[in-house]
């Protein structure tokens, strides 16, 4: 496959893994491990795919960071979508990635077996099709993601405002990738030490949402492709920052991502949403301007008014973050590198892909989930 | 019947309407000695010499959609039967043919998919000799479902199935995998994706019969829902094994894998209908290759890993890099990833 196979070449991957190692073992010797936290849940399913994470010398570390979407979702929020797919004449379109995730009374798959009318789409321009198709049934789209998946709801929603069309709404809980890492980084106890960053998210945004960390942290960001070339080549570069004692924003992933991002892209989002004055996020709790809401133009097509107890307008949903997880769960130390997910004491016993108790365990994206797909059943060397 | 006319429940109940519809459409189209009797059941002269065994199976077809690249409901309701009964040695006879239609399906629809099923099974040298009409209300079914049985006769002398299992076994595929997954993904309507995609689904019986004479043959399985993974995590459970395949080694079509790379699914996981694994002693691996790569339906074969003696996991993979993982069974609905 042109584009994907150069990336995965084991020749270049062994080079990348030598040069990682020399770097490695030039670093400054420390009792624990050199810890880079990859952000997105794309890149976490790259490294548990081809074990990269077993190809790094001792000193380095993988931390698996909180940009899955899914693993971040709250059960409000799966909650509310199932009371929509049971209402009568109500359709909910939903990505897969959202379809087995647990609300507080089952996830959609449940509720599609129990009858509720759920359709698996790829795309938002999917459910505005169904839109259009069926002007009898309510189409709600359950719009979750990063700044990468808002452009394309953003289009949606405004076709459908050129279009009058009265049956599309969104259950809106896009999210901004920011907010949960500034909340990572204010732990004073944090141990990571270089970011590899989104490049999805930042082919639309830029820089501009990492540039904090190494102004404010010192703490280097290489913003990375998704193949096993590019995670390597960002390992490298971030550890020769590291040696180097620097601390900037470097762009691996180049083919795709620049400096500015997409403003094409960013302004039907800006035209659409502004941030909410709070998101609940699954295992990080409520997060100030962490999320979109629809701007007052377009609520109208905020799915929430259709729900019994729908909030006052201009309002994301939120619910009580206690009822969220369980409070043995330790994502949080998970997430900012103090504990490896074997080491939770619910992992593999309470907490697993089937029943997750935490944010983590939630999607293959999770960490947790990733870590009990591919390691803790298995095989390799035993390794954790 | 006029070619815009539908299926009606009517058609279901019994009477002339039913009469009609089996008397125009459905009897010709299977026609022959045994059905044109038309009992309540087959009457069938088997006489098996010693050492012969019957073989019995059934399955039914729900996919959509009715008609895809490369094949369609009625071919594959047959070559799906005939591939149960080929992979344990078996040589089909017989079918019975389950027709559950939803009203309102397109009576030209209905009968070009008889046609094809007829077809298959004529050209396969086996006869549909008893069935079953029923239609459902809109909404009961999703166009047609189709339930195959199948009667064959495994030879004297043919003794291949999953008690023959043992580590230290070779595990080859008959070819590229993931072909009829991916073919039916990118045809529904939702995704409409272009490209070089078809269903792989064929009737496997010609090219089992090659394979049968070689002793180290331990068993056979065509690699249908839940793909080669499936197949493995059944196969190593069977022997109290742990099955290891090289990640490099499994062949998979750049357009099947594109499609995967593009929905975050895994070839490994994606339904064949004319592919198979075969399990084999080790010193008769590369005699079975042969074989298979030089019959048509087998050229892109491949080993693709062993049996050995069990771990803590059922199926492992040995990755790009030398890395092994465990591969983890397939769960549940096959769903694609947003990031």
């Amino acid at each position: 496959m042109k584009y994907v196979d150069e990336f995965r070449n084991p020749e270049a991957v062994a080079r990348l893994v030598e040069a990682i190692r020399q770097r490695a073992a030039a670093l400054p010797p420390r009792q624990h491990p050199w810890q880079l936290m990859e952000i997105c849940g794309g890149h976490t399913h790259t490294i548990f795919r081809f074990g990269l994470d077993q190809l790094l010398p001792d000193n380095i570390e993988f931390i698996h960071g909180p940009g899955c979407p899914v693993c971040v979702l709250p059960q409000s929020v799966i909650d509310q979508a199932v009371a929509l797919a049971q209402r009568p004449d109500t359709l909910l379109c939903s990505y897969g990635d959202a379809m087995r995730v647990p609300g507080h009374h089952g996830s959609l798959l449940q509720a599609r077996a129990d009858g509720a009318r759920v359709q698996v789409i790829y795309s938002p321009r999917d459910a505005l099709d169904m839109a259009r198709r069926h002007p009898d049934t309510q189409v709600v789209f359950l719009a979750i993601g990063f700044e990468t998946t808002a452009p394309a709801t953003a289009l949606a929603i405004r076709a459908a405002a050129r279009e009058g069309l009265t049956n599309f709404c969104v259950l809106c809980h896009l999210v901004l990738i920011e907010p949960p890492l500034r909340a990572l980084l204010a732990d004073p106890d944090l141990r990571i030490d270089g970011f590899v960053g989104p490049g999805h998210v930042s082919l639309v945004t830029g820089n501009a949402p990492f540039e904090f960390i190494p102004a404010e942290h010192h703490k280097p960001v290489v913003i990375s492709g998704f193949e096993p070339v590019d995670l390597l080549q960002s390992v490298l570069l971030l550890l020769e920052q590291l040696q180097q004692g620097q601390a900037r924003i470097e762009i691996q992933y180049r083919r795709v991502a620049t400096t500015q991002g997409n403003p094409g892209a960013r302004a039907p989002v800006d035209d659409v949403f502004e941030p909410a004055p709070l998101a609940e996020w699954r295992g990080l709790g409520k997060l100030p301007r962490s999320g979109l809401q629809l701007r007052p133009g377009y609520q109208a097509f905020d799915a929430t008014h259709l729900l019994p107890d729908s909030p006052a307008p201009g309002t994301l949903p939120t619910a009580d973050s206690t009822t969220e997880a369980d409070p043995r769960c330790r994502c949080a130390a998970v997430l900012s590198g103090k504990l490896k997910p074997g080491q939770c004491p619910l992992f593999g016993r309470e907490c697993t892909p089937d029943t997750p108790l935490g944010a983590l365990m939630v999607s293959s994206e999770g960490a947790c989930a990733a870590w009990y797909q591919y390691r803790h059943q298995g095989p390799a060397h035993g390794a954790h | 019947m006029a070619r815009t006319e539908r299926i009606s429940l009517a058609q279901g109940s019994g009477g002339e309407p039913m009469q009609r519809l089996l008397r125009e459409l459905i009897w010709p189209v299977f026609a022959n000695p045994i059905l044109a009797r038309q009992e309540d059941q087959a009457r069938l002269a088997f006489e098996l010499q010693p050492g012969e065994q019957l073989a019995f199976t059934t399955d039914s077809f729900v996919v959509t959609p009715l008609q895809f690249p490369g094949g369609d409901i009625g071919s594959l309701a047959v070559q799906g039967t005939l591939n149960d009964l080929a992979v344990g040695g078996a040589v089909a006879r017989y079918l019975s043919c389950g027709l559950i239609i939803e009203e309102g399906l397109p009576v030209a629809l209905l009968r070009d998919l008889c046609l094809s099923l007829a077809k298959t099974a004529r050209d396969a040298g086996v006869q549909v000799v008893t069935g079953d009409t029923k239609v459902v209300p809109r909404g009961a079914a999703d166009g047609l479902f189709i339930n195959t049985s199948g009667l064959g006769i495994i030879p004297a002398g043919i003794n291949i199935g999953t008690h023959r299992l043992a580590a230290g076994d070779s595990l080859v595929v008959s070819g590229p995998i993931g072909e009829h997954g991916a073919a039916i993904l990118a045809s529904r309507q939702e995704l409409a994706i272009t490209g070089d995609l078809r269903s792989d689904c064929a009737n496997l019986s010609p090219l089992i019969q090659t394979l049968l004479p070689n002793a180290g043959l331990h068993a056979l399985r065509d690699m249908t829902r839940g793909g080669l993974n499936a197949v493995l995590h059944e196969f190593a459970e069977a022997a109290g094994a742990t099955a290891v395949i090289d990640e490099s080694a499994v062949p998979v079509r750049p357009a099947v894998q594109g499609l995967c790379e593009l929905l975050g699914l895994d070839p490994l996981q994606l339904a064949c209908e004319g592919r198979l694994l075969a399990v084999v002693a080790p010193d008769h691996a590369e005699h079975l290759l042969q074989c298979l790569q030089a019959h048509p339906m087998g050229q892109g074969a491949a080993i693709i890993g062993r049996l050995t003696p069990k771990r803590n996991v059922p199926v492992i993979l040995n990755g790009l890099y030398g890395i092994e993982r465990a591969l983890p069974p397939v769960s549940g609905e096959l769903l694609p990833r947003i990031c």
